[in-house]
């Protein structure tokens, strides 16, 4: 990177750089900045009262053992999430693999999920598992197994998970794909020459020279699973029942958004931010690391 | 691969893609199905896996007919929210290259300094900080307008740090040869670097235009006229707390996918190319 | 003009461009009406606009459906702080204690009649409706009654028959258990559900029970109001419904209203839910319905005594012009006149908001023709309301029912004894409570 030729006229970078800076700033740093602001503030929803109150709404959030759940159930809900989504594109993606035939149908097939919005991703899962109408709950109902997420914290958890897995397989497997191609066939047949099979060749081969790819999918994987399920989660379960589907993005939502307990939701949402950053960094770090092989 | 060709272990893997398969087509077939009933047959138990002959009849009526209290027919939220989709997705890719061409091939004060910014910010989303964010656009006198719609999400982390990771792969050889011929950046930008970014652009397309079509809470809050508003909401609208018309919301959710999911099957070679060669 | 999507600079332009256009479409006030009425509500929401709009030419009333009532809310919200709301919002009846907070942000009804000299009966609105919107000491209107209802008990005629019941809704809650495992042993898969529970098993539950559910007069009499719907009747009760989940003959089916899709199509035989939903039963039960009022325990002194209101109101906001006030004035003059009210009764299942439309639906025949139309009505007005009977004022109220369906939920999957379950929601409600106080000044 460092003897990498650079234009002269620094102004011009500046620049060019420039749209996409303000934009950041005017949209993306100054409201995180309010957001800063009004977590250390008692506020009514419509701000005509405001008071500073310090890092109260911190402390009462980290007192709280409710939240401390929520953590709980966020962490579990993403290890799920991320486990379900990406194991089961590794499998699809080592098939894919495998075949002779059929490679483009099903690689088209399976990146369907990516375009479809979460909203209608959690529409068509609760469609099929609708306690009265669905498909599936009428097929779990014949098997001797009531289905209702309404009501069965596991099941309403079984459900979001499956949902948001089902939208991330896409991504996954197009990334597990990819870095499988890229394996030289020459080391798989050397391999099936020393008389490994292809199950001990996938353990002891093709999964370590994965692992590069295993990790940068892990962290697109818990960050999608920390922020971008929460329309999935919101119109699914609505964080219930009991608190068994709520995490802490649907919890800034909700308290925020549907509560308008401004000040808490703010303190969380800054929490948050923390998560993001620690997650940004250790992906950046990485990916940084990475280029300079 | 051509290591083993036994038979049996390509039919395993067949089968068990064939059940993949059905896991992720089986939930939009359902609602392909039940977009083709009519409200009677919607609600049997369990719904019929066969179409039901009504599919015409309730593409027209979602399309013609407002539903859902929204006050406008679905066409007009569809076309909403192409140009949502197309403007966040040209704008997104325009100025995510302009400014990893800058972090790439200039040197300038604040260069880092910015780079971080642009992608340590734009990491958070958009429900985290929605109060604020809204009260900003307000202020600029935005709401309910296309711009207000698009620019405050045009602004992109993952396409800057795409094009910066496909740039730094560039031999720097080019830009010197550049150089010699006396071409300046601009120049050098347009006619070399472009072109050359075909397949990242075409990527960054479709991954941009189905974020810009999926939005959902951002265009509730920044437009109030029903005339601005987007298909997803529509859907929303529909999934009230009366009894849902399952065969409706099915016909307005086959319209309101199909767009993104054409474009990922349209672009699919791209797609695939550009996304996966850059992050490898 | 708000439809062009282009910025303001454009707008500006084209506006300088057919300022003689303009000029003549300037001469209407629109006034601009944030609703949550989805689906046919919210065509008959369209059809009561374009109805105002066609009696006059100065104003323009322009419905927008803002998504779900917290969605709605959230948006005027926000749109309140930075200087654009609405003239006219429907907030729910659990965000009636936030809206009042807010004195600045809103407009009172009543005072709004007075400004723009429209004449306005406050006596005329139904008084257990217009107590819930009303300031606890002057007993004027803050906020326009709109889509209320209460909850009431559907039970499916035909399914009563096929077990062997009598044609008549059960009246108290031993008797609707019975039904229950009656009608769950001729077959059926679920006996009782419920929609709305916080709202039915224990807002009006207290009510119906002469119980308060908060000090205070729920909150009425200030914000210092604590919760109290943990007492041993509140308990007893739901160790009740515990029992029958467990015995299967009370099932349930979510936190808003999907008990009403298991009860139209068959599933369940009995069910208390919103009078509300009662277009939408009549539209999809495929079977002969009847309705009754809400069960009640025969033992409890004073029960059952009212029902309480749920549903939306209109607030006007504060800082628009007089022009704008007049016209919103007019409108919701027109949205309480009888006729109005009593169309939007007879084709919605809300309530009646003012007597006199409950007078003219009933001269119509209307109840003749739909029986049992007329219980939430009835319930509602079975005794003068009492100071803690009348509603309830209380903050994040919102939040305090997420966390009355939570503890509910983990009661009803066997997870938490009813006491225990009871004393958390108080004790947790509580916390919200003191966390509102904070907020006002």
């Amino acid at each position: 990177m460092q003897n990498r030729i650079r234009f002269p006229g620094g102004w011009l970078g500046f620049l060019l750089m420039l749209p996409q800076l303000a934009i950041t700033v005017l949209f993306f740093v100054w409201p995180a900045a309010q957001a800063l602001w009004q977590s250390t503030q008692s506020q009514d929803p419509f701000g005509l009262a405001t008071r500073f109150v310090g890092v109260d709404n911190f402390s009462a959030l980290f007192q709280d053992p409710l939240y401390l759940g929520t953590v709980k159930t966020t962490l579990l809900f993403s290890a799920l999430v991320t486990a379900l989504g990406m194991g089961s594109a590794l499998l699809l993606a080592a098939m894919v693999n495998q075949v002779r035939f059929g490679k483009r149908f099903y690689q088209t097939v399976l990146i369907a999920p990516y375009a479809i919005a979460p909203s209608i991703v959690a529409v068509l899962w609760l469609f099929l598992f609708n306690p009265s109408l669905g498909w599936i709950s009428y097929l779990l109902r014949g098997a001797g197994y009531e289905w209702n997420h309404a009501l069965n914290g596991g099941q309403a958890l079984a459900l979001v998970v499956m949902a948001s897995a089902w939208k991330q397989v896409s991504y996954n497997f197009l990334f597990f794909y990819a870095g499988l191609q890229a394996i030289p066939a020459s080391l798989i047949e050397a391999a099936a020459m020393d008389g490994a099979g292809p199950l001990r060749r996938f353990r002891d081969l093709v999964l370590p020279l994965l692992s590069p790819t295993s990790f940068f999918l892990l962290v697109v994987n818990l960050v999608y699973a920390f922020f971008d399920t929460f329309a999935v989660v919101d119109a699914a379960t609505g964080g219930g029942p009991g608190k068994s589907t709520e995490t802490l993005i649907l919890k800034v939502y909700l308290e925020g958004f549907k509560g308008l307990d401004l000040g808490s939701s703010a303190a969380q949402s800054v929490v948050l931010m923390a998560i993001v950053g620690l997650l940004t960094v250790i992906q950046f770090r990485y990916v940084e690391r990475k280029v300079q092989y | 691969m051509m290591v083993e060709n036994r038979k049996g272990l390509n039919l395993l893997c067949h089968a068990l893609l064939a059940l993949g398969m059905l896991a992720v087509a089986f939930p939009l077939y359902l609602m392909l199905m039940a977009a083709t009933q009519s409200a009677e047959q919607v609600t049997a138990v369990p719904l019929s896996l066969l179409p039901g002959g009504h599919l015409l009849e309730n593409l027209s009526h979602v399309l013609a007919s407002p539903d859902g209290g929204l006050a406008v027919p679905l066409w007009r939220t569809l076309a909403n929210s192409l140009v949502m989709a197309l403007v966040i997705a040209v704008g997104k890719i325009v100025i995510s290259f302009l400014s990893a061409f800058a972090i790439v091939w200039f040197r300038f004060p604040l260069r880092q300094a910015g780079f971080w910014l642009i992608f340590a910010t734009l990491m958070l989303p958009v429900e985290v900080r929605i109060f604020p964010t809204v009260e900003v656009v307000t202020q600029l006198g935005l709401i309910n307008s296309y711009t207000g719609l698009t620019l405050p999400l045009i602004a992109s982390a993952t396409a800057t740090f795409l094009f910066r990771q496909f740039f730094l792969t560039l031999p720097p050889e080019l830009a010197e040869a550049a150089r010699v011929d006396g071409a300046g950046p601009l120049r050098f930008m347009l006619d070399i670097v472009l072109p050359l970014s075909r397949t990242n652009i075409a990527a960054l397309f479709v991954i941009t235009f189905i974020y810009g079509w999926n939005q959902y809470l951002w265009p509730l809050l920044v437009t109030h006229d029903p005339a601005m508003s987007t298909a997803v909401i529509a859907i929303k609208g529909m999934l009230g707390e009366g009894a849902v018309q399952w065969h409706l919301v099915m016909a307005t959710a086959l319209l309101t996918l199909m767009p993104p999911l054409a474009v990922v099957m349209l672009m699919q070679r791209w797609f695939v190319k550009g996304l996966v060669d850059n992050e490898k | 003009m708000a439809s062009s999507g282009f910025s303001p600079l454009v707008r500006l332009t084209a506006a300088a461009a057919l300022t003689g256009v303009m000029a003549s479409a300037n001469a209407v006030t629109e006034i601009t009406f944030w609703h949550s009425m989805d689906g046919a509500l919210g065509d008959k929401v369209n059809s009561i606009a374009s109805q105002f709009n066609a009696s006059q030419k100065e104003y323009k009333v322009v419905p927008v459906y803002k998504g779900q009532y917290d969605e709605s809310l959230a948006a005027a919200i926000a749109a309140y702080r930075s200087g654009n709301a609405p003239d006219i919002v429907q907030v729910f009846e659990v965000g009636t204690a936030t809206m009042m907070q807010a004195k600045k942000a809103v407009k009172p009804v009543w005072q709004l009649m007075a400004e723009s000299g429209e004449k306005f009966d406050e006596k005329a609105f139904i008084p257990a409706v217009a107590g819930y919107y009303a300031d606890a000491k002057t007993g004027h209107l803050i906020s326009m009654p709109f889509n209320s209802s209460t909850p009431v008990l559907y039970y499916n005629r035909d399914a009563f028959k096929k077990a062997g019941l009598p044609d008549a809704p059960p009246k108290t809650w031993p008797e609707l258990a019975a039904a229950a495992a009656k009608l769950k042993a001729s077959g059926l898969s679920c006996g009782y559900s419920t929609g709305w529970q916080g709202w039915v098993l224990l807002e009006n539950f207290s009510t119906w029970h002469n119980l308060p559910y908060a000090s205070l007069d729920n909150g009425f009499g200030g914000s210092k109001a604590v919760l109290q719907f943990n007492s041993p009747l509140h308990v007893k009760h739901i160790e009740f419904l515990q029992k029958m989940a467990k015995d299967g003959t009370f099932t349930y089916a979510g936190r808003k209203d999907e008990a009403s899709a298991k009860f139209y199509s068959g599933e369940c035989g009995i069910m208390t839910g919103s009078s509300g939903s009662l277009a939408n039963i009549r539209k999809n039960a495929k079977f002969a319905f009847g309705m009754g009022m809400m069960p009640y325990y025969p033992d409890v002194k004073g029960a059952p005594q009212n029902a309480i209101i749920g549903g939306a109101s209109l607030w006007v906001m504060g800082g628009k012009s007089a022009a704008e006030y007049k016209g919103v004035a007019r409108f919701l003059k027109m949205v309480s006149s009888p006729a109005v009210a009593a169309d939007w009764h007879q084709s919605t299942g809300y309530l009646p908001v003012v007597s006199a439309a409950y007078e003219l639906t009933r001269q119509q025949g209307f109840y003749d023709k739909f029986p049992g139309a007329d219980i939430a009505t009835r319930q509602m007005m079975n005794k003068p309301p009492k100071p803690y009977t009348r509603g309830l004022r209380l903050g994040y109220m919102p939040q305090i029912r997420t966390v009355v369906d939570e503890e509910l939920e983990s009661v009803w999957n066997g997870q938490k004894a009813p006491k225990a379950a009871l004393d958390s929601a108080v004790a947790r409600g509580n916390e919200l409570l003191r966390r509102f106080e904070k907020t006002a000044d």
